[in-house]
């Protein structure tokens, strides 16, 4: 797919090429102007060095010396970035170097279209670009937060900042201090210990009660399925003070409250939209006449369950429970209330760390959890297509 | 299915295998059907019901009840039910709240009475707290007569031989700790010639049997006591007495007849405590507050206030729960807004590209979804606070003076913000599963048809792609709407929900009704959201991931 091509390209003719990259080049000059002092200088700076780049690239030498081109620009962006800002403006200049040898040619010699129809107009061409850039700019936004905290989690000082150190990539500046403090303190042991001992007794209940419903709720001829589905799905949608502050008092009153029985039915209920609605989602696509051919031959409905049903919707209710995990994993506004201090959970510290703005082991913690959630993901990702190749879909 | 209409001999309705009409027999098994479903989901019902439903459902009724003032000084209330409500109270109702508040006191329940109180009426707090240590005085003149008359009225047994019955000073004084006491019964004939007396020396003896596990043959009556015998020395006549220490009683009756004797009226003992007792707003309250239920939570979660001419709009400048709803509305509605916004691209993008490109971009949004959410509270911390990562950014660029950063966090900016990242992936994800149905032939053939880009947009895939908006929005809204974490972390004091200020009322100010009033009418919102959603969309319907 990514070879073809659906227009031929060719050169462009120089009044296209030389304002587009000047404008390019004077785009990119306004940032690293204004970082230096002057604005207007970083713009005509920019302008004259991306225009003269591509009379060069285009004119002088084409495309025959196209790597030996992109390269030397990629080595002279990042020296001059280095005199002008040591070592992460050499980092910024080797990026700008590949980014600008890139799109130099790119412009002059056309490549745009070639993955384009051919009778686009040149409005919808720049469209096309326009709409991927900010498409690019929400998924830079929906990671960076993600991205910003790993590198921050190895600051050798104790601040929530990149310290000059950090920025000057001074290994000094850097240091495992916060893992070891979340691996060797107390408090963070205790937490973590405390979530894995609530997380996964809640996952079992939910998984275990949620499937047997999620089973029944997929049969024809259920009285009242509207509503019992609305209510087991509430616990998703019930805004969470609420339904803390209600099982507070409630168990208070039956004497659960700060109790670990308390922390792992609270968890266990919230996880429980989630395993109905992807074990629900993968009994859609379930084969009933697959039941009905082991009845057929003689097996009862227990081995039946087990031998035929079970496998067949095994990624689903694996699924459902990663789910269910990571809901009680994550949890900490019931905790807050539930909890006490004896069952501090690893969300409640990280909460109340935030709060008082402790010490960036949080940003140590934050770490080892996104490490997780990749992982979690993965897992899903590859249940979902195994589910899906289970039962006969095409995975996408 | 049978060979019922084999030959047509035979009439009548189909018959089953077994013999048995075919219409019944599937009935039957339809029965059997759905109770085999009914007994699969029953477990989990009962679970849910038990462990969530029950605990909100019990949450919810705070917000209407009100049982304490009419438990705690049962008297007083039914005192004042007589009363109009114009000017002071009668003398009786002084006398009631003297009794009730003397013994709220001893089981030091007169403080959450004034805590509850104090919601309704600044004041009434520390006036019940010092009520509390300022009742003694009343009684105090009375005992200390009692006192100098004779020292066995401030002594326990003769209190106790005066009004106990004798089956029971004998049981009682056999009494050791550890077992169980006999239950404190008076003399037969005391309460007709003393009747406060008796009705408060019982209060006594079954309080210190009770809730102290004290023994009352070694406890000194309380001052009430003594109050309620000048009460009744006063009124009635006991020259016919002929009981237990009825020499001592006769001294006592013609101690109170003397006109030396000392007396204070409840209403001047009350003053003496505090004059805030003299006006009638406590009374008001007290009396506007007496019933078991009450609307007054409600009222005041939406700045009104309950006044004997009823509910009435709290003055301008003690609104605030209003303000709070609306700007929880506002938010939500921003936030719902803003994930559209940017949640449609994406969206659109992730439906129209290979389907290769679309599973690793997927990712980029499904990985959000995954990330604690502490994480990322944590990490729009990092990023908007005024030395983080966007400040830091930008002073570098040039565009803000290193003196001049920019306030990003502790406001509404902030919480919309991070909100807007919390609840994209919740938006993007109906959307797409939406949009990737849309076949692209619509699209070619409206072009083919002359229409423009725009019109194609507009007039062909936009229509096709509401329900997917619908469904998102509808989702990010009744999420954001009720969020806590965040707008606690980064939305300092202009950026929070309603959510804070339950969780400020429960946690903090311990005002359970009003959280639990809030809650309510956040909870109806929640509801009806809900429900919609399920109308338009469907619960069974959501997908996750």
């Amino acid at each position: 797919m990514n070879d073809v091509v659906l227009t031929p390209v060719g050169k462009k003719p120089l009044s296209f090429t030389l304002p587009v990259l000047a404008a390019a080049g004077g785009f990119a000059g306004i940032f690293v102007g204004a970082a230096n002092g002057s604005v207007l200088l970083g713009i005509l700076i920019g302008a004259v060095v991306m225009a003269v780049i591509g009379f060069l690239a285009a004119e002088m030498l084409g495309e025959a010396q196209e790597k030996p081109v992109r390269w030397g620009l990629i080595v002279l962006f990042g020296i001059a970035g280095y005199l002008f800002g040591g070592l992460p403006g050499a980092v910024v200049g080797l990026l700008f170097g590949w980014f600008f040898g890139w799109f130099a040619y790119w412009i002059a010699f056309g490549r745009y279209r070639a993955k384009l129809l051919p009778y686009l107009t040149s409005g919808q061409v720049l469209w096309h670009y326009g709409f991927r850039v900010i498409c690019g700019a929400i998924f830079v936004f929906l990671i960076t937060p993600i991205i910003v905290v790993m590198p921050l989690s190895f600051n050798a000082e104790n601040f929530f900042t990149f310290t000059p150190e950090m920025l000057r990539f001074d290994p000094a500046g850097y240091s495992l201090r916060h893992y070891r403090d979340f691996l060797t303190n107390p408090e963070w042991t205790r937490a973590v210990k405390n979530s894995l001992l609530v997380a996964p007794v809640a996952t079992i209940i939910s998984v275990s009660l949620g499937t047997l419903a999620a089973i029944g709720l997929s049969q024809s001829h259920v009285p009242g399925k509207r509503a019992i589905m609305a209510i087991l799905i509430s616990p998703m949608i019930v805004p969470l003070i609420i339904s803390a502050t209600g099982m507070y008092f409630f168990y208070s009153k039956i004497g659960l409250q700060g109790e670990y029985i308390g922390i792992v039915l609270a968890h266990a209920v919230l996880g429980i939209p989630f395993v109905i609605i992807t074990v629900t989602a993968t009994l859609v696509g379930f084969d009933r006449s697959l039941t009905r051919a082991a009845a057929n031959m003689g097996a009862d409905p227990v081995t039946t369950f087990f031998r035929v049903q079970m496998p067949l919707i095994l990624p689903g209710v694996i699924s459902g429970g990663l789910f269910a995990f990571i809901t009680s994993f994550d949890e900490v506004v019931v905790v807050l209330f539930v909890g006490s201090s004896e069952w501090q959970t690893l969300p409640w510290q990280m909460f109340t760390g935030l709060r008082e703005q402790i010490s960036p082991t949080i940003l140590a913690a934050a770490t080892i959890l996104v490490g997780i959630s990749i992982l979690l993901l993965a897992s899903v990702e590859m249940l979902r297509r195994r589910s899906e190749r289970l039962r006969g879909m095409s995975p996408s | 299915m049978t060979d019922a209409t084999g030959d047509g001999s035979q009439s009548g309705p189909m018959l089953a295998a077994d013999g048995t009409p075919l219409k019944k027999s599937l009935a039957r098994a339809l029965r059997m059907q759905k109770m085999r479903a009914l007994m699969l989901i029953a477990p989990l019902l009962l679970f849910v019901l038990v462990t969530f439903i029950a605990p909100i459902a019990d949450m919810l009724f705070r917000s209407v009840e009100n049982q304490i003032v009419s438990d705690t000084i049962p008297n007083t209330t039914a005192v004042l039910e007589e009363w109009d409500g114009e000017g002071l109270p009668p003398e009786a109702a002084f006398e009631a709240a003297y009794y009730d508040i003397f013994l709220a006191a001893e089981r030091k329940e007169h403080t959450k009475l004034g805590t509850r109180l104090n919601y309704e009426l600044t004041g009434a707090s520390s006036l019940f707290r010092k009520s509390g240590r300022g009742l003694d005085d009343i009684g105090e003149v009375y005992q200390d007569q009692f006192k100098d008359l004779d020292r066995d009225w401030d002594e326990a047994e003769p209190w106790a031989e005066l009004m106990g019955d004798p089956a029971w000073l004998s049981a009682q004084a056999a009494w050791t700790k550890g077992e169980r006491q006999p239950a404190f019964a008076l003399r037969d004939g005391v309460s007709d010639i003393l009747p406060k007396t008796a009705r408060e020396y019982a209060v006594f003896a079954r309080y210190q049997q009770t809730e102290e596990n004290k023994s009352p043959l070694k406890e000194e009556p309380w001052t009430a006591v003594h109050t309620a015998l000048y009460e009744d020395l006063k009124a009635g006549d006991l020259s016919g007495y002929t009981g237990p220490r009825a020499e001592m009683l006769k001294a006592a009756d013609a101690l109170v007849d003397s006109p030396d004797f000392e007396t204070i009226t409840f209403q001047a003992g009350f003053e003496d405590i505090d004059e805030d007792w003299l006006a009638p707003d406590i009374w008001r309250t007290i009396k506007l507050y007496s019933s078991s239920y009450t609307s007054g939570y409600f009222l005041n979660s939406v700045d009104m206030q309950l006044t004997p001419d009823g509910p009435e709009a709290r003055p301008e400048n003690e609104r605030i729960y209003m303000l709070l709803f609306q700007r929880t509305l506002f938010m939500s509605l921003v936030i719902t807004f803003s994930c559209i916004l940017l949640g449609y691209p994406v969206a659109y993008i992730l439906s129209n590209l290979p389907s290769r490109t679309a599973n690793l971009l997927m990712i980029l949004v499904l990985l959000p979804f995954w990330t604690s959410l502490l994480v990322r509270t944590s990490a729009w911390k990092v990023m908007l606070q005024q030395q983080g990562v966007i400040n830091d950014v930008l002073v570098w660029l040039g565009l803000v003076a290193d003196d001049a950063r920019l306030a990003m966090i502790n406001n509404q900016f902030g919480t919309i913000v991070a909100m807007t990242h919390i609840l994209l992936p919740f938006m993007i994800l109906p959307m797409f599963s939406v949009m990737s149905t849309i076949p692209h032939s619509y699209v070619r053939a409206a072009k083919s048809l002359g229409a423009t880009n725009w019109t194609t947009f507009w007039r062909v895939y936009f229509p096709q792609s509401v329900p997917g908006i619908g469904a998102g929005s509808i989702l990010v809204f009744i999420l954001s709407i009720g969020y806590y974490i965040t707008p606690e972390i980064v939305g300092g004091t202009t950026g929070t929900f309603i959510s804070n200020r339950i969780a400020y009322h429960i946690s903090s100010s311990l005002n359970w009704g009003l959280a639990a009033a809030l809650g309510a009418i956040l909870l109806a919102v929640v509801l009806l959201l809900y429900w919609a959603y399920d109308k338009i969309v469907g619960i069974d319907n959501v997908k996750l991931g």
